[in-house]
Parts: C-alpha cells; structure tokens; sequence
C-alpha cells in the first residue's frame, strides 16, 4: 500500500507540536512517547501499520477544538480515530500526523423519550448507545458488528449499518444532528432534535465522509421503541438461483422482514463444523426474521414460508422458541470466527443489486477456481451487501498478494453488475485506489471539491478515501504555499 | 431550453451567458429567474426491479407516471411526496425531479424517512457543465462522500438533476386511522408521543386544532396486515384510553385521503396570506404555534412539523424566541418579497460552508439562491 511520504518539515518539529499540544490539554491527553504511540499504529485492518507523530486524547469539544487549532497553524496532518475498528483502514495513521481519539468523550447528555433521540459524545460506543435507554425500552437501531467496540464517531464517518438497516437503514437515516469541530478550529451545529434540515443538507455529507471533512464530537440520534418480539426462520435451498428467487418473492409480498442473511456452501459447512447449529448440508441458506407481536409474527411468517415452501426448499425450519431462535443464528453469528479457525482471510464488502446475485456467485466460483483460492460468502440478502471472505494462507510466499488482486477482482465485478466498492466498511486505504474503478474523474473531483471547501488545506485524514494521484495536486497545495 | 440528454443538458449550460432557472413541472415555484431550463425532456423509466425495490428514472418524469408503475407492482414512494399544487395554486405536473430537488416528503417521514432517505443515487449536471453521477441503485453504499444527500433539497443551486435512483417499497394490506376529537394542542402532541414511543409503528401522526369537520381532530395511521391492524389499533386503544374516545377508520379511501389532506396542508389551500413550515422538537410545537399566533396551524410529523398561515408580510421566525429549529417561508405574498428570506438564515460557520459550496459547484454564479417561492 503506497501511501505518501511523511512531510520532513512536520517530522522535524515534534517538540514544537508536542509542546503547544501540551498547553492547551490535560498532560496525560498528549502521547508521543514512541513506545506508546505504537498502541495508535492501526486499527482493525492491520496488514498496515504506522506509527504516529503523537496521539492526542480530549475530553470536550473546546478541547478538540483548541488541538485542531495548533494542527491547523503548524500544518500538521490530523487523523481522527474513534475505536479503532475500521476494517478499510479508515484511521491508518501517517508518520507525520497527530492521531486524534475520542475514546474520552462518552457522556451521555440528554435523553428525551418524549421526543425519542438521545445526545451523545461521540467517543461512546454503539451499544451503549442503546445501553442507556434500554431501561425504558428503547434502542439506536444501526447495529453494525462490532457494535460492542466501535464508537459513534466512527459510525457517522463510515455511516455504519448491519444485519437490521434492511427496515430500519443505517446511520445516515438515524443521525439528526452534529456539534462538528473544523481543521481550523471553528465549531459548527448541523440539525438538531428537529427532523429536517435548511438548507443544503451538510449533516446528508458528513455521514460516510471517513472524518475528512471535520471531527465530529456530538451527536444527536433518533431512538426506536423496542419491538415487542423477533423470531427468525431458517431455509435451504439445492441451487443459490433458487434462494436469490425467494428472496425477491418474500419482498415482493410486501413483508419486510427486518433481517435476511444468506450464506453459501462453503460458508454453511465451515459454520456448522464450528458452531454445530444444526445447519442442513446444502448449496444455499437463508435465515429470515420478522418482528412484532406473537400473532403478528406468526401471520407473517406463514406468509414467508408459504413462498418458501414454493421454491421446493431442502429444509424449513421456523423457531419455536428463544432457544431455537438462537441456534438458528448461531452459525451465521460465529461465520467470521468460523472461517478464521480454517484458514487467514480477507473479508470483502462489495454491494450488488440483488437480481445479479446468482450471477455474481457463480463468477465468484469461477475466480475461486482462477486462483486457487477458496471463498465462501455471506451476505445481507435484503440489500445486497455481500462478504466474500477469501481464505488464504498468510505464512505462504506470495499469497497474501494474490488474495489482494482477487479481491479486486471481485470489488471490480460488483461494479460492473451495478453495484459498488463498499457497503459498510468504506473506502479507507483499502479501496481507494480501487475508487477509479467506480467513478470517473469529474465525479471524484465533484466530491473532492466538498473537501477542498471543509478542509481547503487537506489536513485531515488526507491520504484516504481518493486515489493518490487523483488527490496529488491538492495534498501539495500547503506545501507549495510555504 | 428543453433538453433532452445529459450531454445537450452540459452544452446548454457551458454555453449560458446568464442565469438559469431550473423547471420541472414548475409546480414548486421559485427556482429563480432567468433562462428557462426544462428538464422534460429527461422524461422515463430506466429501470424498475420490484424484487429489488428499487427504480431509476430520468429527473422529468412525472410522479404519477412513476406511481402508476410502482402501483402495477403493489409498490409505492414510502416518503409520501408532498403536492405543493394545493397551497402553491400552481398547476403542472409534479417531477421526480422537483420531489429530488426539493426533498418533497409526507407524513410518513417520521417512521420510514425524507426523500433524501430514499435516494440511492443521482446524476446531474454542474454550473461549470460538467456530468457527474453519485451514489448508485443499491441500497448500501458507502464509496466516496454522499453527495446524494447533499443534492437532495438542494433546490438547484448546486446542479440540475437528470437521473435519480430511489428506493421503493411496497404497499401494505391496508391502512387504518385512529381518530381523537377535542384534544388540545398540547395534549394532542402528548398522545402523538405515546404512540409514537409504542412498538406499533405508527406511520403517520398529525394533529389539526381546525380540522375538516370544523373542531380539533388527532389522527394516528397505522399500516400492515389486516391481523396487524386489528392488534395495533387495539393496543393502541388501550394505550392511550386517558385522551379520550378513539374511532377506527379502516375504509381505505377515506382514510387515504385524510393522509393527503395532510400531506398537502390542504387546510390552508385557496386562503389568503403567507405560508410557513417549522422543524422543531415535537414537545416544542404547541409553545411555537402559540406565540406564533397564526391563522390556521396544522401539525405533522407527531408534533414536529408545524406548518402556520400568518397575515401577509410577518416575519414568524421572529416569533420563535429560543425555540431550537428552524423556519420555512413556503408560500410567499408580495408583501414577503425581498424582505423575508425563504430559508431560515443560517449561523456564520454554515454560511460560510454553502457559500464555498455554491461557489465550487456552480463557479459562474448560474443557478439561483434559494430566495424567491411561489
């Protein structure tokens, strides 16, 4: 992964950075011992690593604000990190950049059931999002996987989603409003508890923006009533085809479930090998779940296997129970672990339009058999978000790089169907050089053109989300204006 | 000027000595002055897959025309689109992209979301004429910045749309309304919270102190199977016995109608005077619509939408006092023109971001500020 040299003017001035940082924060905000900035050097894409100039830890927005400020007169690169769970390299730090954590800000602010949002310090995880006001029965409804670790702030620069965003959508859909700090410092206010905004919609571009437009420390986000139940359904089929053809049925009946996940054979074995959930041996599995009351459920669910039952399915098995809900999700909940047990792999995250589905797997298939790689896949069916995890050995020469250009090849057929790089983990370094692939050059300059507006001097998170040479002339301009 | 591809579209606008004005079906008024841009001639459906939920057309496509192909599927637009026809007496033919452009959402905003949150991807062309597609027409995309978002309820002032990818879903069994009569604002925003807070999905909350039959009438819509809606409503009943006698409308027609006439603010149709529209906190409606003192008030979205009729020529957002959100000045009299701004104005940092924003997107200063409604 190329990425650019470190600025020497930057490097050659840590004490000066360092010392000014020190000023305006608490002296155990300010990291720079090399030893402890190593703790910074990646998140959860950690085939690349990089040690940062300094970390920084505020606990407010007066505090980021017054770290962006120096940053911002000492031209020094920001890289803003929340958990740290980017699976795109989203928070790969640079030498010369001040990695700036939010993992301080985790206040709960207001809750307004009345109302139904809840304001939150950013560095706050997912989970305990709905942690605080599950008492009353509530909850945030973007669930991405790794809702137990990932931050807020995170969530918005990625505008995470998970297996639910098929009814309730992702971030960008539950966001209501951001107290946002600018590289230079300037604090703005986007939305708020209202619903719609004036004007040009900023908080629309600042979700999935990969913090590069302004590091966001305050969010206001809609909370949902608790449904009263959710029960799933599990069903095999002898041919992916056939799966894909139920799927689209079950929508075009107009239910919504609120989950559909589907996994292939090599998937379905790996699982149940592990997991011993119980999974039929078949080419195809799908696991349906739908929500409301007991006798809502079961209406809908007769429903659902009705339409199941015409595709000739191997297996139907409805949930009887809490017991039997959870074995049903089981395998598909430990597939990730399931697959790391057989072998290293690199999990995908390419999005299709779902009539392409049977096509796209057997061209999978093909490329597996290309590069002597195997793959299995898992994906949320309902929206066409696919991961094909392509299980490689990472201590063979030479491996590693052909699962890369595999890979690619599989981001650049999503593409080709109609459908795109990323579904939910971003752009980040992984799939930035890929970004060409995807869109054309006035298309890439009509959204770095938003960047040059927040971040005219490129500070922030800058090496990411657009291809090197697509953002060259640009990530010079500061350098040049000395 | 009329049209009828991207690239015609792209040399009409290199090739413009003044300003624009972009026009749909001229149903929404006030997209400046100017040239006239007639995006009709991007008319059609591109592309409908029902078992994909999704559909892409061209931005001059009347909304109808987009209704009807989503109806032979037992689909529709979940967001609602508003008709401004009725408040604006305009006449025309609504657009997809006028709905785009103007972030044209109903009542069913509060559960499923805005146009914007349907919007999947759009292609436009820019001030400087260039041809630019963002998002696509899968329902999770995250490559690159949203800048679906940032078109959405734009207005124009960033690009004229030509194609627009939506999200559709599909139509349930039925609808049911549950009406309270008598409540006052205040505890009709109450009893709007409650159902709202409940696990049974309401899709529609709207209170009107004046409504149809002439007395103050709280409406709550519920929409699924017909053994969801006999559960529901029965529920719902119970829940909120405390405000008093509710009735059940489950003929489909009239009740369909009921969401139009406030979809469509109907209430303040053919009476004279201004028109504005409040995005505020729900529990904050009733403390706005009183020191507004409006002559008719309609609220939606279970309290957070206040629409208001003033008195020709008054600045409400004065009246908001430390009322958080924000006001639009929807149907303007001549008295309003050119001394109360259309949008509510925004706080200096903001300003600051659109204004770079305009200047980036539309560098000759083509397309109109968002000054002058119907």
């Amino acid at each position: 992964m190329q990425m650019p040299t470190p600025d020497a003017r930057v490097l050659g001035r840590k004490a000066e950075i360092v010392d000014r940082l020190r000023r305006v924060l608490p002296a155990d905000a300010v990291i720079d011992d090399v030893a402890e900035t190593r703790a910074y050097e990646c998140d959860a894409l950690t085939a690349y690593k990089c040690p940062p100039l300094a970390a920084v830890l505020p606990a407010n927005t007066d505090e980021v604000a017054a770290v962006l400020k120096i940053c911002h007169e000492l031209d020094v690169p920001v890289v803003p990190r929340g958990s740290g769970t980017s699976l795109a390299g989203g928070a790969l730090p640079t030498a010369d950049c001040v990695i700036l954590g939010v993992s301080k800000l985790n206040d709960v602010l207001e809750t307004d059931y009345d109302n139904r949002f809840i304001r939150v310090q950013t560095g706050r995880t997912n989970l305990s999002v709905t942690g605080a006001v599950e008492e009353e029965d509530f909850f945030y409804a973007p669930d991405p996987s790794s809702q137990l670790a990932c931050a807020i702030s995170g969530n918005i620069a990625m505008n995470s989603g998970g297996a639910h965003c098929l009814k309730y959508g992702v971030t960008t859909n539950n966001l209501l409003g951001v107290t946002m700090v600018m590289m230079d410092g300037t604090v703005v206010e986007l939305g708020g508890a209202h619903l719609d905004a004036p004007g040009l919609d900023l908080l629309g571009v600042i979700c999935g923006s990969e913090g590069q437009l302004g590091v966001v420390t305050e969010a206001t986000l809609r909370i949902l009533r608790k449904p009263e139940g959710a029960r799933p359904v599990l069903m095999g089929f002898d041919a992916n085809e056939v799966a894909g053809a139920c799927v689209s049925d079950i929508i075009k009946a107009g239910v919504l479930p609120v989950a559909i996940e589907f996994m292939d054979r090599p998937c379905i074995r790996a699982c149940e090998a592990f997991a011993k959930a119980g999974y039929p041996d078949c080419e195809a599995l799908l696991i349906v779940e739908v929500e409301g009351s007991d006798a809502e459920i079961d209406h809908q669910l007769r429903l659902i296997m009705e339409i199941a039952k015409r595709h000739n399915p191997v297996e139907l098995r409805e949930a009887k129970d809490a017991d039997e809900a959870g074995r049903i999700w089981l395998g598909r909940k430990s597939a990730f672990g399931a697959m790391g047990q057989i072998n290293d792999y690199m999990c995908l995250d390419g999005t299709i339009p779902v009539s392409e589905l049977p096509r796209v797997l057997t061209r999978i298939g093909e490329m597996s058999k290309e590069y002597g790689l195997d793959v299995a896949n898992v994906f949320h069916a309902g929206d066409g978000n696919m991961h094909p995890l392509i299980l490689f050995d990472a201590n063979k020469e030479g491996d590693l790089e052909k699962c890369e250009a595999m890979g690619a090849d599989i981001l650049k057929l999503c593409v080709e169907v109609g459908g795109c790089l990323t579904g939910e983990h971003g752009v980040g370094i992984e799939k930035r050089d890929l970004m060409h692939v995807q869109y054309a050059p006035a298309d890439l300059e009509a959204q770095m053109a938003v960047k040059d507006v927040f971040d005219p001097n490129w500070l922030l998170n800058p090496a990411k989300v657009f291809p090197l040479d697509a953002s060259d002339a640009r990530r010079a301009l500061d350098v040049a204006a000395e | 000027m009329t049209p009828t591809s991207e690239d015609e579209l792209s040399a009409a606008i290199k090739s413009a000595k003044g300003p624009l004005q972009i026009r749909g079906g001229g149903t929404r008024g006030g997209a400046g002055t100017g040239t006239v841009l007639d995006t009709g001639g991007l008319s059609g459906i591109t592309l409908y897959e029902p078992g994909a939920l999704t559909l892409v057309a061209g931005a001059g496509t009347p909304v109808a025309e987009i209704e009807a192909a989503l109806a032979a599927e037992n689909q529709r637009l979940a967001f609602e689109p508003i008709d401004h026809r009725a408040i604006l007496g305009t006449t025309g033919t609504p657009t997809l992209g006028g709905v785009a452009a103007t972030n044209a959402s109903g009542p069913r905003r509060i559960q499923v979301g805005a146009a914007r949150d349907f919007m999947l991807g759009v292609r436009y062309v820019d001030g400087a004429g260039n041809i630019v597609k963002n998002g696509g027409r899968v329902m999770k995309n995250v490559t690159g910045y949203d800048l679906v978002k940032l078109m959405a309820g734009s207005w124009g002032q960033l690009g004229v749309m030509t194609e627009v990818s939506l999200k559709v879903l599909p139509v349930p069994e039925m609808i049911a309304t549950l009406r309270i009569n008598g409540l006052d604002d205040a505890q009709a925003v109450q009893a709007m919270s409650r159902a709202l807070g409940s696990p049974f999905e309401i899709t529609g909350a709207a209170h009107a102190p004046n409504g149809p039959d002439g007395h103050p009438v709280t409406m709550l819509r519920i929409e699924g199977f017909e053994t969801q809606i006999t559960y529901r409503a029965a529920e719902l009943k119970k829940l909120l016995a405390a405000f008093g006698d509710i009735t059940l409308e489950t003929d489909q027609d009239r009740a369909a109608a009921g969401w139009a006439w406030v979809r469509d603010a109907e209430l303040m149709k053919d009476q004279p005077g201004d028109i504005w529209r409040f995005s505020v906190k729900p529990s904050d409606g009733p403390a706005l619509a009183r020191a507004l003192g409006a002559d008719d008030i309609l609220y939606d979205w279970g309290g957070g939408l206040v629409w208001a009729r003033m008195p020709e020529g008054t600045d409400a957002r004065a009246s908001m006092g430390g009322i958080a959100g924000h006001g639009t000045l929807v149907r303007m009299s001549d008295a309003a023109r050119g001394t109360i701004p259309r949008l509510h104005p925004e706080p200096a940092p903001v300003a600051k971001i659109t204004d770079g924003l305009r200047a980036r997107f539309d560098p000759r200063g083509l397309f109109s500020p968002v000054t002058e409604p119907a």
